[in-house]
C-alpha cells in the first residue's frame, strides 16, 4: 500500500491557500443533500459538528456522556497556542511551526505544522467572537504566557480553565445549529463498529448506552474525533470513559494506525496515592514558569521540604538544562523525574520500593511576586492539589510526578485529515498528525480546532465532489452484518460468566504497558510485554464476569467491551515501540541514548511515519510507511541546555 | 476505615428505588469518594450483585458528569468540591453515609445515582450562545474588554453544568445554572446584540423544562462546586425586567 499524503506541491506558506484554492466546492444548493457523522463532541468533533453545520451539511454528532459538553478536552487547563506576537517577543507563524516540528523531535509533517500555525490566529479570533473569557491586561487587551518549551509568550489562556473555556465556545457554537435544526444530537450513544463498503466510509453501528439498542447510521463520510488511547495505561489523566474503541475498530476495518508508540508522558501530575488509585490528576504545566523543581541531595532523606537547606537541595533542571531550567519540553523533564526518583532521592510516600514524587516549589513565586499574583494564576491548581492530598502548597511544594497524558499516535491522515479510508476522516487527539514523537504544551487545544473549525471543513467538500453523490442506506447487507456482529460481541462478553470484573482486567493491562512501553522502553521488556498481552487477552475472554443484561444502563459491559479493544491496541503499541529502536520525544528507547542520557534519534533509519494494517487477532500486522522530509527544519539534536 | 453506605437503588425510571444497605470496610483515608463506590462495586461483583450505577467521568472536578447527594448535601458536605474530588478523609471512622440520586422534577431518574440532564442542554439551546459563524471574526484585539469584566465573567463562565444548584434547591429552581450562561456574555462587548432576546429566551425554556422559581434560600450559592454567585441570578432578573421594556 502507497501511502499517499497529498501534501500540496510549492513554498510552504502557499500550500494551504493553493490547496484551498484547487479543492473543489459543493455548490451551496447541494450541501443539504450530503450528511456527516460526527463522533465525539469535544474541541475536535464539537467545533467540526458546528462548522460543517454552518455550511449546510446535514450533521449528526454522537458522544458517550450525556452532553457534548463533558468531553475530556474540558479537562486541559493551561492555554492555547497561537501566532499573534501581541507581546512584540518575536513571534511568528514560521517560529510557531518551527518550535512544533523541533518539540515534536522531526517526527511530524512539516506541511501539516506550517498549517496548523497558520491558522492558529484565527481559532483566537473565532473563540473571543463567541464569548470565551480569555484572560486581559489592565487596558483589556489579551493576556499571554509562556508555557513548557517555548521562549517567546504565545499562550492565551482562561485561568486553569482554558480547555473548559474553549470546549464550552464550541459547545455553544454546536447548541446554535441544534437550535436551527441542522444537527442532531446522540448523547449516551457509544460507536461499537464503523461499516466501510466497497472500500468508503459509510456510517457507524452504535449503542444507546440507556436503552442497549442497537442502531446503525449511514452517512456521506464518518468523522472521528475521538480522542487518544491514554488510558490503555489504565492510569493516565484521561477521564475514564476515554476509550479507543472507535479508532480500534475503524482500524480493524482498514485504517491505519500511525505511531501508536507516541504517548507523551506529563512531567506535573500528583502522585499515586496507592493501590485505589482510579486516576491521575493533572496539575498545569504553566506551574512551571513560576514553580522550582528540586529534590534533595542526599538518598533517602527523612527531613521535611521546609527543613532542608538550600545547599542540600538539587535544583536538576536549572542544574542540568541552564538556557531552559524548569520550562523544557515536557519528556525532558518527565524523563529527568524518574531518573533522580529512580537514584532513591524522590520524595513522599513509598510505592513499591521507591518514592515517586519530586518537589514543585512556589517560595520564591511568593517573595518575587506575593500571594495575591500567583493566586491569580494558579489558585483553582492549589485548591485542587488541596482537595486530592490534603496539603496547602501555599505552606509546603507540591509533589508532582509524570503521567501518561497525551498520546500523539492515531490514526493515519493525509494533508486533507482523511484516513486511508475514503470518507473516513480523524481529527484532533484521534489522528496522528501534528505533534511528532512529543507535543507541546497548548497545542492540543490549538489542534483539535484548528482541525474542526479552519480544515475539515474544507476538505470534507472536496472529498463529496470528487466521491460522487452515490448513496448507501442502512438497509445494505453490511450494516446488517456489521449489526449483528455487534450483537454477537455484546452476547459474547455477557456470556463469559468468569470470575473477573473489568477493571481488574484494565488494570493488569496498564501495569504491564506502564512498565515497559513508559517511560523507559527497551527491548527485553518490550518482547517481554509482547508475551504477556495475550495471555491478558486470553484470561479476559474465559474469566470475564459482567453482570446485567443488555438492554439496560449497564456500566460493567460498556468497561468490558473497551477493555477488550484496549486488549488488543496495547499488544499494537508495543509492537510499534519495539520496531522504533530510535528515541524520539516521548519515545525513550533506552538503548539509543547520548552520553548525557538524552533521547537520541536515528534519523537515517527511522524518519517515517510507521503506519500498521491490521491483520487479525494476534497476526503480526503489517508496516508501511510514509518517509519523513524536511525542507525548511532540518534536523538537529533537540538540545535545551 | 470502615464505612456502611445507604445507597439509592433503582433498575429503572418506571421502578421503585430503595436505599440499601452496603458496607465499605477497610478504605483508606487518601481515597477518592468514587474511588471507595469503585471498590464497593468490585466486592459487589466479586459476589455476584450488580454494582451501583453512577455517572463521573474526568474525575478531576472539571466535566460535570458526576454528583450524588451524600448526606444530604449535593456533592457532599465539603464546599467548592465535585463529588469526584471529594476524599474519605472528610468523613469519620464509622460513619453511615446517605447515597441519592440528584432529584428534581427536571432530572428524572436512568438508574441508581444516574439522572437525566437534558432539560440543561436544553437551555444552552435557547440561546446559550453567540451567533458567530466560523471565519466571521474580527481581530482579537479590535474590541477590548475591561479586565474586571472578563474576569467576572469568567466567574460565572466557570459553571460545569452538574446540576447541584437544582438539586440543593427546594423548588430545584435552575436559575444559578441559567443566570450564570447569561451573565457570562452580558457582561461581555460580543454578547450585547443578542442580550435581551438570549434572557426571554433561556429564562421561558427554563420554566418550561419544568424547574421552579427562586425564593432566594441561597442554597445553590452554598453547594456550587465552582461557587457561582447567586448575584448572577440578580443580574438575570434585571436583564429580564430591562428586556420587558424592550
Amino acid at each position: 500500500m502507497a501511502l499517499d499524503s497529498k501534501v500540496p506541491e510549492g513554498p510552504l506558506e502557499q500550500k494551504w491557500d493553493s490547496h484551498r484554492f484547487r479543492m473543489k466546492l459543493v455548490n451551496p444548493a447541494n450541501k443539504r443533500k450530503y450528511s456527516v457523522i460526527v463522533v465525539g463532541s469535544g474541541l475536535a468533533g464539537a467545533s467540526a459538528a458546528a462548522t460543517l453545520a454552518e455550511l449546510g451539511y446535514e450533521v449528526r454528532c454522537f458522544f458517550y456522556q450525556d452532553s457534548p459538553r463533558r468531553a475530556h478536552s474540558i479537562a486541559a487547563q493551561g492555554g492555547i497556542n497561537a501566532a499573534k506576537n501581541y507581546q512584540n517577543d518575536g513571534d511568528s507563524i514560521f517560529r510557531l511551526f518551527y518550535d512544533t516540528v523541533k518539540g515534536g523531535d522531526y517526527r511530524a509533517r512539516e506541511a501539516n505544522v506550517y498549517r496548523l500555525a497558520q491558522v492558529s490566529n484565527a481559532i483566537i479570533d473565532h473563540c473571543v467572537a463567541q464569548g470565551v473569557p480569555f484572560a486581559r491586561e489592565y487596558g483589556g487587551l489579551l493576556d499571554n504566557r509562556s508555557f513548557g518549551g517555548a521562549q517567546v509568550s504565545r499562550t492565551f489562556y482562561a485561568r486553569g480553565q482554558t480547555g473548559q473555556q474553549l470546549l464550552l465556545g464550541a459547545y455553544s457554537a454546536l447548541m446554535r445549529q441544534v437550535a436551527a435544526g441542522r444537527v442532531k444530537l446522540f448523547p449516551r450513544t457509544e460507536m461499537l463498529d464503523l461499516v466501510v463498503v466497497d472500500g468508503r466510509a459509510r456510517g457507524i453501528v452504535t449503542r444507546h448506552m440507556v436503552s442497549g439498542r442497537l442502531e446503525s447510521h449511514a452517512a456521506d463520510a464518518v468523522v472521528l474525533g475521538t480522542g487518544g488511547y491514554g488510558n490503555v495505561f489504565y492510569l493516565s489523566t484521561n477521564a475514564k470513559g476515554c476509550n479507543a474503541t472507535a479508532i480500534w475498530r475503524a482500524h480493524r476495518r482498514g485504517a491505519l494506525m500511525a505511531n501508536p508508540c507516541f504517548t507523551q508522558i506529563h512531567p506535573t501530575c500528583i502522585p499515586v496515592a496507592g493501590e485505589h488509585q482510579s486516576k491521575l490528576t493533572l496539575m498545569s504545566e504553566s506551574l512551571r514558569n513560576d514553580g522550582r523543581i528540586w529534590v534533595p541531595q542526599q538518598k533517602e532523606e527523612s527531613r521535611a521540604a521546609d527543613k532542608i537547606p538550600e545547599s542540600e537541595r538539587d535544583y536538576y533542571l536549572e542544574r542540568r538544562y541552564p538556557a531552559f531550567g524548569n520550562l523544557v519540553p515536557r519528556d525532558v523533564a518527565s524523563r529527568a523525574a524518574k531518573l533522580v526518583c529512580d537514584e532513591g532521592r524522590g520524595v513522599g510516600p513509598k510505592v513499591g520500593d521507591l518514592r515517586l514524587g519530586v518537589y514543585l516549589d512556589f517560595a520564591d513565586a511568593f517573595q518575587r511576586l506575593g500571594r495575591g499574583v500567583l493566586d491569580e494564576r494558579y489558585g483553582n491548581l492549589f485548591e485542587m492539589y488541596e482537595q486530592i492530598t490534603g496539603e496547602d502548597a501555599h505552606d509546603t511544594p507540591m509533589r508532582i510526578y509524570p503521567a501518561i497524558h497525551y498520546t500523539m499516535g492515531g490514526l493515519w491522515v493525509d494533508y486533507n485529515l482523511m484516513s486511508n479510508l475514503p470518507g473516513l476522516f480523524v481529527i484532533g487527539e484521534a489522528n496522528f498528525s501534528d505533534h511528532g514523537a512529543n507535543r507541546l504544551g497548548a497545542s492540543a487545544l490549538m489542534q483539535g480546532l484548528a482541525d474542526g473549525y479552519f480544515v475539515l471543513p474544507y476538505t470534507i467538500g472536496d472529498y463529496f465532489v470528487t466521491a460522487g453523490n452515490s448513496k448507501v442506506g442502512t438497509d445494505h447487507a453490511e450494516f446488517r452484518a456489521v449489526e449483528a456482529a455487534a450483537k454477537g460481541r455484546v452476547e459474547k462478553l455477557l456470556g463469559i460468566k468468569g470470575k473477573r470484573s473489568p477493571d481488574s482486567f484494565h488494570k493488569q493491562l496498564g501495569k504491564v504497558v506502564w512498565e515497559f512501553c513508559g517511560m523507559g522502553r527497551n527491548d527485553a521488556g518490550l518482547r517481554k510485554a509482547l508475551a504477556e498481552i495475550p495471555k491478558i487477552r486470553d484470561e479476559f475472554w474465559q474469566d470475564l464476569r459482567v453482570l446485567g443484561t443488555a438492554d439496560t444502563l449497564n456500566q460493567n459491559l460498556e468497561k468490558a467491551s473497551r477493555v477488550a479493544d484496549f486488549l488488543e491496541f496495547a499488544e499494537l503499541m508495543v509492537r510499534d515501540a519495539l520496531h522504533r529502536t530510535e528515541s524520539c520525544g516521548g519515545h525513550f528507547r533506552e538503548e539509543s541514548q547520548t552520553p548525557e542520557g538524552e533521547a537520541l534519534r536515528d534519523d537515517e533509519h527511522f524518519s517515517f511515519v510507521s503506519a500498521w494494517e491490521w491483520k487479525g487477532v494476534g497476526a503480526e500486522p503489517e508496516l508501511h510507511k510514509e518517509p519523513l522530509k524536511f525542507e525548511w527544519c532540518k534536523p538537529s539534536q533537540r538540545s535545551y541546555k | 476505615m470502615d464505612f456502611t453506605l445507604k445507597v439509592w437503588r433503582q433498575e429503572g425510571p418506571d421502578f421503585k428505588g430503595r436505599l440499601v444497605p452496603y458496607a465499605a470496610k477497610g478504605i483508606s483515608a487518601d481515597t477518592a469518594f468514587l474511588e471507595m463506590l469503585d471498590i464497593v462495586n468490585e466486592r459487589l461483583i466479586e459476589k455476584g450483585e450488580e454494582p451501583i450505577a453512577f455517572d463521573h467521568d474526568c474525575r478531576e472536578g472539571i466535566c460535570g458528569m458526576c454528583g450524588c447527594v451524600v448526606n444530604g448535601y449535593a456533592h457532599g458536605p465539603e464546599a467548592g468540591t465535585t463529588l469526584c474530588q471529594l476524599h474519605m478523609r472528610h468523613f469519620h471512622d464509622g460513619d453511615t453515609i446517605y447515597i441519592e440520586p440528584f432529584r428534581a422534577k427536571a432530572f428524572p431518574v436512568i438508574r441508581d445515582l444516574v439522572v437525566n440532564r437534558g432539560a440543561f442542554d436544553a437551555i444552552v439551546t435557547a440561546g446559550g450562545y453567540i451567533s458567530i459563524r466560523t471565519g466571521s471574526a474580527p481581530d482579537a484585539h479590535a474590541v477590548p474588554v475591561p479586565k474586571e469584566n472578563a474576569e467576572r465573567a469568567m466567574d460565572a463562565a466557570a459553571c460545569i453544568g452538574c446540576g447541584a444548584c437544582v438539586a440543593s434547591c427546594p423548588n430545584a429552581s435552575a436559575m444559578l445554572f441559567t443566570s450564570a450562561k447569561i451573565s457570562q456574555f452580558g457582561l461581555l462587548p460580543q454578547g450585547q446584540p443578542e442580550r435581551w432576546d438570549r434572557v426571554r429566551s433561556m429564562v421561558s425554556t427554563m420554566e418550561r423544562a419544568g424547574f421552579g422559581a427562586c425564593t432566594n434560600h441561597g442554597e445553590c450559592e452554598a453547594t456550587c462546586p465552582k461557587r457561582v454567585s447567586m448575584d448572577f441570578i440578580a443580574r438575570m432578573n434585571r436583564d429580564l425586567m430591562l428586556a420587558s421594556l424592550k
